[in-house]
């Protein structure tokens, strides 16, 4: 039986092989997704902001919101759960400007800016990123297969593709 | 004095219903005179959900939407979100426009800017009410339009009010124009010290 689960916003799930892991609609939010192909295990998570070092009372729930916090905590939890961090590799998807057209400066910079900060905190993890689709600005759904470590996109209006 | 969405309680709920009935009745009437047809509306449906359920309560998160973003700020800051999917948008576009779809049914430019100009008339009546009942002064923004999945859309005003929040409220209504029923949401994003200011201004400071 294969279990389908949705990854909300600021949220991040971990799972096995056969699941399927889905984050919907990413917008300037990405979905990261860690795979260790030895074991079958994975994480897929949804952030939507870069940087925790804004926040007043960053709690657990908090922690799962930013790219530089998500991420590690994320992983951790995958470890604790027998996966190995030397043979892990993200993908990652996500990122846009929804309102690309002279929308205000502040919100147009924060996928590009969660990109960044996406990249550095794997950087600073140790873990590759094998395949990433970032920025643009179209809505993206994201499903990982956790059997195979497929990632998909699906973009609106267009055909699902394999990342 | 409030300091949180989680404080929220059934009054404050009863009062963001209010704010959304006045808000929906007035764009309603925008969209009556714009359109040349009765225009009614449903009681307003209030929701207050966390950020990790909105997108997966839709009932279809990737469906293609329309969206329209106003900013505004002075007494009290925040974001106004009119989204409809796009079915229900074409439903206001074919009252506007004879070519707003091509044979395969996607929207044309002209579509497209009708649409737009609907959404963007909704936001703006809708803020209007409000500063209207309050005396609030408030300077607001162009309207940013986008046209994608829904639950993108949403997320968008979601993230500038996110350090601080974990919850918003939607308040989802309904036009009933000539036999149509168009589905629509009009969203009210602002931060916890002007919904209180709001709240204080409509009698319900708790």
């Amino acid at each position: 039986m294969i279990n389908s689960v949705a990854v909300g916003i600021s949220e991040y799930r971990t799972a096995r092989a056969p699941d399927v892991l889905v984050a919907y609609a990413l917008g300037s939010c990405i979905g990261i997704a860690l795979y260790d192909r030895s074991t079958g295990l994975g994480g897929l998570a949804h952030i939507m902001l870069p940087d925790s070092r804004i926040s007043r009372c960053l709690g657990v729930e908090e922690r799962k919101k930013y790219a530089d916090t998500a991420i590690g905590d994320m992983l951790a939890e995958l470890k604790r759960q027998g996966a190995d961090s030397s043979k892990m590799s993200a993908k990652v998807a996500g990122g846009a400007d929804m309102f690309k057209s002279g929308g205000p400066a502040l919100m147009n910079s924060i996928g590009a800016r969660n990109a960044i900060a996406v990249e550095n905190e794997l950087a600073r993890l140790g873990i590759p990123v094998i395949a990433r689709d970032v920025g643009e600005d179209y809505g993206r759904t994201v499903r990982f297969d956790l059997a195979s470590g497929n990632v998909t996109i699906q973009a609106n209006g267009k055909t699902e593709q394999k990342l | 004095m409030l300091k949180s969405y989680k404080e929220l309680n059934e009054r404050h709920v009863d009062t963001i219903g209010e704010i959304g009935s006045i808000g929906a009745g007035n764009a309603a009437s925008s969209l009556s005179r714009m359109l040349g047809e009765n225009v009614a509306i449903s009681v307003p449906n209030v929701t207050i959900d966390d950020y990790s359920n909105i997108i997966g309560s839709l009932d279809n998160p990737e469906g293609s939407a329309i969206a329209v973003l106003i900013h505004f700020e002075g007494d009290i800051r925040g974001i106004v979100l009119f989204v409809a999917a796009i079915e229900d948008a074409k439903k206001i576009a074919g009252r506007l426009s004879g070519q707003y779809s091509d044979e395969d049914g996607a929207l044309t430019d002209i579509g497209t800017s009708a649409i737009m100009e609907v959404g963007n008339i909704l936001a703006s009546s809708y803020l209007g009410s409000i500063t209207q009942l309050t005396g609030l002064n408030i300077d607001i923004s162009v309207p940013y339009a986008a046209i994608d999945m829904m639950g993108a859309l949403l997320a968008v005003p979601m993230i500038e009010f996110s350090v601080d929040e974990s919850k918003l409220f939607l308040v989802k209504e309904q036009f009933y124009i000539g036999n149509d029923i168009v589905d629509s949401q009009i969203i009210l994003f602002a931060d916890v010290p002007s919904l209180a200011k709001l709240m204080e201004r409509l009698g319900a400071d708790l």
